[in-house]
């Protein structure tokens, strides 16, 4: 990075940590928390989404409801970790030999050859000739999607929660006016339940922020790869910067900034609960009439 | 002249496309077989020596990292479709994966502890999950324990986890020199496996084939040893036999 840097044997403490905390790798390091903020603001609003739908389909009644509460059931029932494992596995082979049957020649022989799983070159997903980033950012897709799924299971069963909360006598006076079903559930309904739904979805904001690790079983080089990595001891022969084992300080660092990052979360959610409380008729929202008064 | 530049441009679109692209996964994390340096980058033996291969036999070549636990498994899914990550060929891999000649002699293995009195055949050693190593721990009659990866087999035996620790001598040597006496070797070393190789799909018998020939060639006009004697410098350099 700096000049200074081009022998780091001969430099004090000081510029030795300015030029060891700024190598390439380190630089990779940094990235990568973009890359776990990227990860959750794409996947709270997709797994939020999935919730709702997953939400609104398990109310309604038949085989509809059926698939709604089959997903909920479901992917809370499993553990996070086999889903992950195995869904992402599946998902990617899955699309794999949807393009097998749609590109490949019909003479290749069969996907599963033994252990292999073989499909034409035209229909590897990213192909093979894909610069790196494609392969990165398909594999930080499937990390996306499969955390929403399994999010959005979870946000499905608060919403679904939080839609029951709201009176029945409301939707009922809703409906003596003259309202719809849709109408009754646009306008009475969703505006009120998140009050109800807030304590369940900001939990689950922090159970998602302290999943992201999972990235690093997915593959995608995250904070906790790095972290890993740049920790363990190194030799002097294939580093400029050689070093023990400070694995600890690295891994303290990701625990600062978890707690850092959860905590900043939890005073935003408590802003957003004050705001959605007011002129409710909860006893939050009594309360705040209250004071007011 | 418009002609002609027609024509380059169509013999480079066409060089561009011919050149077939091979995924190499490596861990990354086995120096010197295989790092990433400062700068975060692919460095090591198995990166030079992959990227000559390549270069002998007109592939383009891309790396990527891939944790040793699941290095097998993705290459069959098709993830990748090499391995050169320090893979000791041994029957069990050789059911499910196949390998080229080996790269790099039978490796020898060696223990590794804080004095060299430390009981490697009752006591506790450690070694890297799914290896060659650990195999031989288990029948060695000494208690194994197992570790992600081979970092945390030697910071096992630092913190007095582990006795000893079992792993490929090249891999300790460096570790060792740079504890300035805090680790030494324990015992003999152990001869073990077929020698490292590259492993691919059984299904790609034609990338096998092909890598496999430049091997050979690189074998025979001395340019494999040359690299070894570049990253595995001291006393005893592994080498092949050259024409």
């Amino acid at each position: 990075m700096f000049a200074a840097c081009a022998d780091p044997a001969s430099l004090g403490d000081a510029m030795w940590f300015a030029c060891f905390l700024t190598t390439g790798k380190h630089l990779n390091f940094y990235a990568a928390f973009g890359v776990v903020l990227l990860l959750l603001a794409i996947t709270a609003p997709a797994a939020l989404a999935l919730g709702f739908g997953g939400a609104v389909l398990a109310r309604t009644r038949g085989p509809l409801g059926w698939i709604g509460k089959g997903y909920i059931a479901i992917v809370r029932g499993v553990p996070d970790i086999a889903f992950f494992l195995f869904f992402v596995i599946a998902l990617d082979q899955g699309l794999e030999y949807l393009r097998h049957l749609m590109v490949c020649p019909a003479t290749d022989g069969p996907v599963y050859q033994g252990n292999d799983f073989v499909v034409c070159p035209a229909a590897k997903v990213p192909l093979s000739t894909s610069p790196q980033w494609v392969h990165e950012a398909y594999g930080f897709g499937l990390a996306v999607v499969t955390f929403s799924i399994v999010f959005g299971a979870f946000a499905a069963n608060v919403l679904f929660g939080a839609m029951q909360a709201v009176p029945r006598a409301q939707m009922e006076t809703a409906e003596a006016y003259g309202m719809t079903r849709g109408q009754a559930f646009r306008r009475v309904l969703v505006p009120q339940m998140w009050v109800y739904a807030l304590p369940g979805l900001s939990n689950l904001w922090m159970v998602l922020i302290k999943a992201s690790p999972l990235l690093f079983l997915l593959g995608v080089e995250d904070i906790v790869y790095w972290a890993r990595d740049l920790g363990g001891s190194k030799t002097p022969q294939f580093t400029d910067y050689p070093h023990g084992d400070w694995r600890m300080w690295y891994f303290l660092f990701l625990l600062v900034f978890y707690l850092a990052f959860t905590k900043l979360s939890e005073a935003v959610l408590s802003r957003l609960m004050r705001r959605l409380t007011h002129g409710q008729a909860t006893s939050g929202g009594e309360a705040q009439r209250r004071a007011e008064a | 002249m418009r002609l002609l530049a027609a024509a380059a441009l169509a013999l480079l679109g066409s060089a561009a496309i011919a050149q077939e692209v091979v995924r190499i996964g490596t861990e990354g994390a086995y120096p010197p077989y295989n790092f990433i340096n400062d700068a975060g980058e692919i460095d090591g033996f198995e990166k030079e020596l992959g990227d000559a291969i390549c270069e002998r036999a007109g592939l383009a070549c891309e790396w990527v990292t891939n944790e040793w636990d699941s290095i097998i498994p993705n290459l069959v899914s098709g993830n990748y479709d090499v391995i050169m990550a320090g893979m000791s060929i041994t029957d069990e891999r050789d059911q499910v994966i196949d390998f080229t000649q080996p790269y790099y002699p039978p490796t020898a293995s060696a223990y590794v502890g804080l004095s060299a009195d430390a009981d490697i055949m009752g006591g506790t050693v450690s070694a890297q999950t799914a290896t060659i190593q650990a195999g031989h721990v288990a029948s060695s009659g000494a208690t194994l324990l197992e570790f992600a990866t081979p970092e945390e087999t030697i910071a096992a035996v630092r913190n007095g986890e582990a006795d000893a620790v079992f792993a490929d001598y090249d891999y300790l040597l460096p570790i060792v020199e740079a504890s300035g006496g805090e680790l030494v070797f324990v015992g003999d070393r152990v001869p073990l496996g077929g020698g490292v190789a590259a492993a691919l799909r059984e299904s790609d018998t034609a990338l096998r084939d092909r890598m496999d020939a430049v091997i050979a060639e690189m074998k025979a006009d001395g340019s494999l040893n040359e690299l070894l004697a570049k990253w595995f410098p001291g006393s005893n350099v592994p080498s092949f036999p050259t024409n």
